[in-house]
């Protein structure tokens, strides 16, 4: 992700003293805000739970041990250290299918902004650059989409396609289409007249290219940073997608989907709530974090 | 004026008439036949099945089924419940209110919390203050309501017994819907002991549905106040030696102003979003768990209504401010 970060606007000529590197000084930018330095620690570590789950969790996350039911974590009374984190009604170990559920949000999060973005992308892509009739038509859809509350049309979407953790990704994806083409459009509309892209166009460069190769990298930034923005949103709505029944089915181990089946259990053993949520919580706030720092150090308004 | 607002009333047909295709496209792609979902498993004879399809028009060609829909919503027939055989219109101005009355407390909780936060955080900016703030905002942005919900129930409603779990009044009471606002029904027949059963019931949905318009209104509050602080017209209000608080109170917050009211009203949608779930943690009686209720029970018609509904209120509400706004800053209406 960081190696398109390097946009060429910044490449050195032949200057006296070089200036540095594109990546160096995003990075020098980005250090001064510890809260995302504290958030990208937070991703990677659950990024690398999420991609390690079968080997990290002690258990597997389905298995029930019948002698272990709400067992509590390992620091109530009755506690044991062969459950840290306890077990949940029918005797299934938190942690490890909190592990597995971190997989499966890292998962909903990447699906979710690749699709979503490349849709967006295209769409906005092809309103910015043709204008016109396109412009309006796209735009006009994207604007019907808006105006629906996002967790409502993921619901009614979500209820159409049937209940289950691909409609629920396919349901937040379409959501979240209309930021990536109007952000897309804005920025290329800001190009699509400057000197560079007359010259290119002058040069003979096809529509494809000046699209793709001439203009895009130069629209990348406020993308990155919506991009990240893109995951929260995402893993907080297909989680809401799961606690409505809406999104992955149980015995699936996503986050919401946990918290919803094991509703009732709130009073005796508030630990099978406390932990899916605080999970969803935690990542959340780590891509929220993250995307705030990445908006500061690459929005060069802000950054002098 | 009147140009300005009837071009802003133009503009707003095409999104409603999208919005009224897209539901009907919607209710289109659910599988199974709308008969055979009425008419649940135990089948129908052939001659009846013909005649049911007639009678509701699902033998014409898709674009007259399409602008009969149309027609009938324009004239305020949004079909009928397949469950209770209500209208669904009469369904959802019963609910309605409810939901409104939520969300305006929300709104209430959000506003009063928020500008505060945000303009005390601008003011001591990089302070402890400033940090703490822009941290818990963060926070509550990041907070999956649903789980909060349940956290606020556990401690507040289990632990301590302060307020209750779900609902919106206590079952001792019967109130009849004069407004539909349970806090002012209550009050105009005079049951105090019911308005407080019904404030007491408010306070945590409320809390819930706001914590994410608190944070939007407090962190963009902060920012346009640190925005305006830099302005030359503030420096100019210090040097002819006003007080801070009239600088603050009276030159900045009022230019701040103009973007915060604008995130206010774009929250209304994520309001009636986050209606459905927080409505389904309280059993809030309002359109989000009715909504919910009617995909468990498969009332398309019910479900095809109520989003075209809410679609609709959420349209008119931005078309309001907009509207607003024109009439507020000469310079928006005057632009292009």
């Amino acid at each position: 992700m960081s190696a398109d970060l390097s946009t060429p606007s910044a490449a050195p000529v032949a200057a006296p003293s070089r200036p540095p590197h594109p990546l160096l000084e995003f990075w020098y930018h980005f250090k001064q805000n510890k809260g995302s330095l504290l958030g990208l620690v937070v991703i990677l570590a659950i990024a690398v739970i999420a991609i390690f789950a079968e080997l990290l969790a002690p258990y597997d996350p389905n298995i029930q041990f019948r002698d272990a039911i709400l067992a509590p974590p390992v620091w109530y009374d009755g506690g044991t250290w062969r459950f840290i984190l306890g077990t949940d009604d029918i005797g299934r170990d938190m942690m490890s299918r909190l592990m597995h559920g971190a997989r499966l949000s890292m998962m909903i999060g990447l699906i979710v902004v690749t699709l979503s973005l490349a849709i967006g992308l295209a769409l906005g892509l092809l309103a910015g650059f043709f204008g016109g009739m396109v412009d309006v038509l796209i735009m006009r859809f994207m604007d019907i989409l808006l105006a629906l509350p996002s967790l409502l049309l993921a619901v009614v979407v979500a209820a159409i396609l049937g209940p289950g953790l691909v409609n629920a990704m396919l349901a937040v994806s379409v959501v979240v289409i209309p930021h990536y083409a109007r952000l897309t459009r804005a920025a290329v509309l800001a190009e699509v007249n400057r000197d560079y892209v007359i010259a290119s166009r002058v040069a003979g460069a096809g529509p494809l290219r000046l699209m793709l190769i001439v203009v895009l990298p130069n629209c990348v930034a406020p993308l990155i940073v919506q991009a990240t923005l893109g995951f929260s949103t995402a893993i907080l709505d297909a989680a809401a997608l799961g606690f409505l029944g809406l999104g992955a089915q149980p015995p699936t181990p996503e986050w919401g989907t946990m918290l919803a089946s094991s509703l009732q259990f709130l009073q005796r053993a508030p630990w099978v709530v406390t932990w899916p949520g605080l999970s969803i919580l935690v990542t959340v706030l780590a891509f929220n974090l993250l995307g705030d720092g990445l908006r500061d150090a690459l929005d060069p308004k802000l950054k002098r | 004026m009147l140009r300005f607002i009837l071009t802003r009333v133009s503009l707003v047909i095409p999104t409603f008439l999208g919005i009224t295709f897209l539901t009907f496209i919607l209710i289109r792609l659910v599988p199974g036949d709308p008969i055979e979902v009425r008419v649940g498993e135990r089948g129908i004879a052939p001659e009846r099945l013909a005649q049911f399809r007639h009678d509701l028009g699902l033998d014409l060609p898709l674009w007259r089924q399409f602008l009969d829909y149309v027609w009938n919503v324009m004239t305020g027939d949004f079909g009928v419940s397949l469950i209770t055989h209500n209208s669904v219109l009469s369904e959802f101005v019963t609910l309605f209110p409810a939901t409104l009355e939520l969300a305006l407390a929300a709104m209430l909780f959000a506003t009063l919390l928020g500008l505060p936060a945000g303009i005390l955080a601008a003011v001591k900016r990089g302070s402890l203050f400033d940090h703490g703030v822009m941290g818990i905002s963060l926070t509550g942005y990041s907070m999956p309501i649903f789980w909060w919900g349940l956290l606020l129930i556990l401690f507040f409603s289990v632990g301590l017994g302060w307020t209750p779990v779900s609902g919106r009044l206590d079952l001792l009471y019967y109130i009849e819907p004069t407004t539909g606002f349970m806090l002012i029904d209550t009050l105009l027949v005079g049951e105090y002991g019911a308005f407080w059963s019904a404030l007491h019931h408010l306070i945590l949905p409320t809390i819930v549905l706001g914590t994410v318009p608190l944070a939007v209104v407090a962190r963009m509050t902060r920012s346009a106040m640190l925005e305006v602080l830099g302005e030359d017209y503030i420096r100019t209000a210090h040097a002819k030696g006003l007080s801070d608080s009239r600088v603050i109170g009276l030159h900045a917050l009022r230019n701040a102003l103009i973007p915060v009211v604008t995130v206010i009203g774009l929250q209304v949608g994520t309001l009636l979003g986050g209606a459905i779930l927080t409505e389904t943690i309280f059993s809030w009686p309002g359109i989000g768990k009715w909504l919910i209720e009617s995909i468990g029970r498969r009332d398309y018609p019910a479900l095809q209504g109520g989003v075209l509904l809410i679609a609709t209120s959420v349209i008119a509400v931005n078309l309001l401010v907009d509207v607003l706004y024109g009439v507020l800053n000469p310079r928006i209406r005057h632009a292009r």
